[in-house]
């Protein structure tokens, strides 16, 4: 058990290490993930309200520092961040001088990562690592990525981890796992700790902690026992990929493709879609020329250009290509649900769609839309 | 590796209705003029030089918008002059902020405001470059981004597409990890139907979008505007939203215009 002082030195030992610590700290009104150099910027007695399209920071009675869902940033932005230089190519006498291969970082320690955050990292590293191509900048961050994972107290309004396997509690893929226990009466949180890989159970050796008690441990699992059965959403993925893949021209298409904005929001902040984009640039001089890739969306209509135009240029087109992919031939193609259930696509819709109201009403008769 | 070849490529920089703030971009390049006037030879710009260069021009950047008799006949001849020709800001490619006069009628402001109606020539409609000539590219903003603005210049110079996506401001505020303002603070945004190129400068402020860069590939204005209302912005509100800079640009038209009374 660690108390809330244990925080602060879990943070001093992963600094002492060299990791950049990357963790949840309140900024422009929401939980985002920045780097911290102390435990005192967590966010410490803040929940957050979620629904579709609507996000507000609350003020909780208790001093809890993990008492909310997940906010708009994900480990995607640390591991596949939004842009990056692929390479840069410089004229010279001899010919083209070449500048490529992965900057080097400092190693990065996520402090907080949800278990459907686990889920995702998974997922993108079947994607970017599991095929006969491993994305080599990704992998060097994702060797030495250290997690320190927290088990959910609080579902939030757009949560379904229950219906896609992947929460509440941590199973796999951490270093460290924290549950957050409230004292009641104080409203002050104690921390049960456990390692999950050696690095971990070397860190964990560092801190002055003390063992549980069998009914700290109990109070533990009733804290995911509780949040499980408190999930904002659900989603039934029986027969799942018959509804998306097998209906293209149910009417729900068209009407969602008239409240859908194409803005790409839903999919920028998924923490697995990994869809980017490779731009060429040169300077004046043309002396110099640089490559970068970035974040992209199946939701712009670059994303499909081929040559003389775009191949989905109706908005129903690409609704159904964001849904059907991901629910349904992400399957296929990685062995995987694209879906972890985190919910915020719902909730960072500028418009509110929400990806498991849409597939109820596909399950619906062709007519009901 | 063959030498290139070495004639500096001739620009000009024309201005038609405008407030001269997207010429003033290329001024702003600071430290990149130098390389533009090392690269090319600005041979007609009235803003930053007297040197009136003769035609013809390997690229003409043309801000302002056409809003006289005499404008129509000049365009022609900026055409006519021009290998390239490429459209700066909001006024040469969706008509500006003047456009505003298309929804009026300006015979009656004339009367209105000039002792003599018959010195004035103009046209009742404020309209955007492409309207009158081909146009090899349309750079969006109000202003315009210097940065895209270079990138523009460095692309049609080594021949290449500029990489200007038409994109929303959505995608921008993303790659910045801004917090929504919209979805966190209920704060109405045009992001989501604006054409990227502002690298989303009002939210990362805390500000919704104003819609300085126009509308995006596929601006779905009424889904938005029917979310603006759920925050509860009115009526009045959405039409003059739409009708600001790019009041001009069809999309924006249409939206404002089932806004109005009646
Ligand atoms: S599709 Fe939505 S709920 Fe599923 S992982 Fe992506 S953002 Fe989360
Ligand atoms: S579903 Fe929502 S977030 Fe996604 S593109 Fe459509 S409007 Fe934007
Ligand atoms: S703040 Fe505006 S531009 Fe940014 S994501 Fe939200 S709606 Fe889009």
């Amino acid at each position: 058990m660690l108390t809330e002082d244990g925080l602060e030195a879990l943070v001093g030992a992963l600094l002492r290490r060299g990791y950049r610590v990357i963790g949840p700290t309140v900024r422009e009104g929401a939980i985002v993930l920045d780097e911290i150099s102390s435990a005192a910027e967590l966010p410490v007695g803040w929940t957050a309200e979620q629904e579709a399209g609507s996000y507000r920071l609350r003020r909780r009675a208790d001093r809890a520092r993990f008492g909310w869902a997940v906010g708009p940033h994900s480990a995607k932005r640390l591991l596949f961040p939004p842009s990056e230089r692929l390479l840069s190519v410089r004229r010279s006498r001899g010919g083209l001088v070449v500048h490529g291969g992965v900057a080097q970082m400092p190693p990065q320690a996520l402090l907080g990562a949800r278990p459907c955050d686990l889920a995702a990292i998974a997922v993108q590293d079947r994607v970017l690592l599991g095929g006969a191509w491993a994305d080599p900048a990704y992998q060097a961050r994702r060797e030495r990525l250290f997690v320190v994972a927290v088990n959910c107290g609080e579902a939030g309004g757009t949560c379904f981890c229950v219906s896609m396997g992947t929460g509440p509690a941590a199973t796999a893929g951490f270093d460290l796992v924290l549950t957050e226990l409230i004292d009641p009466d104080r409203g002050q949180p104690s921390y049960l700790i456990r390692a999950g890989t050696p690095a971990g159970q070397e860190v964990l050796a560092e801190l002055a902690g003390r063992a549980a008690t069998p009914a700290e441990v109990e109070a533990a699992a009733e804290v995911v026992a509780r949040t499980a059965q408190s999930m904002g959403r659900r989603l039934d993925t029986a027969g799942l990929h018959q509804v998306l893949t097998g209906q293209p021209e149910h009417p729900r298409w068209q009407e969602v493709a008239t409240r859908c904005l194409t803005c790409a929001n839903c999919t920028l902040v998924c923490p697995t879609c990994f869809c980017h984009t490779v731009e060429d640039t040169s300077d004046l001089s043309g002396e110099h020329a640089e490559r970068w890739r970035r974040w992209d969306s199946c939701f712009t209509l670059d994303f499909s250009y081929v040559h003389g135009g775009s191949v989905r240029p109706s908005v129903r087109a690409r609704y159904r290509q964001w849904l059907t992919h991901k629910l349904a031939t992400w399957i296929d193609q990685f062995g995987t649900s694209g879906c972890v259930g985190c919910g915020r696509c719902i909730t960072w819709c500028p418009v509110g769609i929400d990806i498991t109201e849409e597939v109820r009403a596909l399950r619906g008769p062709g007519g009901s839309a | 590796m063959a030498a290139r070849p070495r004639r500096r490529p001739r620009v000009a920089v024309w201005k038609f209705a405008s407030c001269d703030g997207c010429q003033l971009s290329l001024l702003d390049c600071e430290d990149e003029l130098l390389a533009v006037a090392g690269a090319v030879d600005i041979a007609y710009f009235p803003e930053a030089s007297s040197r009136m260069g003769r035609g013809p021009f390997d690229l003409s950047l043309v801000e302002g918008s056409v809003t006289t008799p005499h404008d129509v006949e000049r365009i022609q001849r900026v055409r006519r002059l021009s290998r390239y020709l490429v459209t700066i800001g909001a006024c040469a490619t969706a008509g500006g902020i003047q456009a505003l006069r298309n929804f009026r009628d300006v015979k009656e402001f004339i009367g209105v405001v000039y002792a003599r109606a018959d010195y004035i020539g103009t046209l009742a409609r404020s309209s955007a470059i492409s309207e009158h000539v081909p146009v090899d590219f349309e750079l969006r903003g109000c202003p315009i981004n210097k940065r895209q603005l270079l990138e523009v210049v460095s692309a049609f110079l080594a021949g290449r597409r500029p990489t200007v996506p038409a994109h929303s401001v959505c995608v921008e505020c993303k790659l910045a990890g801004t917090v929504c303002v919209m979805v966190a603070q209920g704060t109405p945004c045009l992001g989501p139907v604006t054409h990227a190129g502002c690298g989303a400068l009002c939210p990362r402020y805390r500000r919704g979008c104003y819609g300085c860069y126009g509308p995006m590939e596929t601006p779905n204005t009424a889904a938005l505007a029917a979310g603006w209302q759920r925050l509860g912005a009115r009526r009045p509100e959405l039409l003059r939203v739409f009708r600001s800079f790019n009041a001009g640009a069809e999309p924006f038209v249409l939206e404002s215009r089932r806004h109005e009374e009646g």
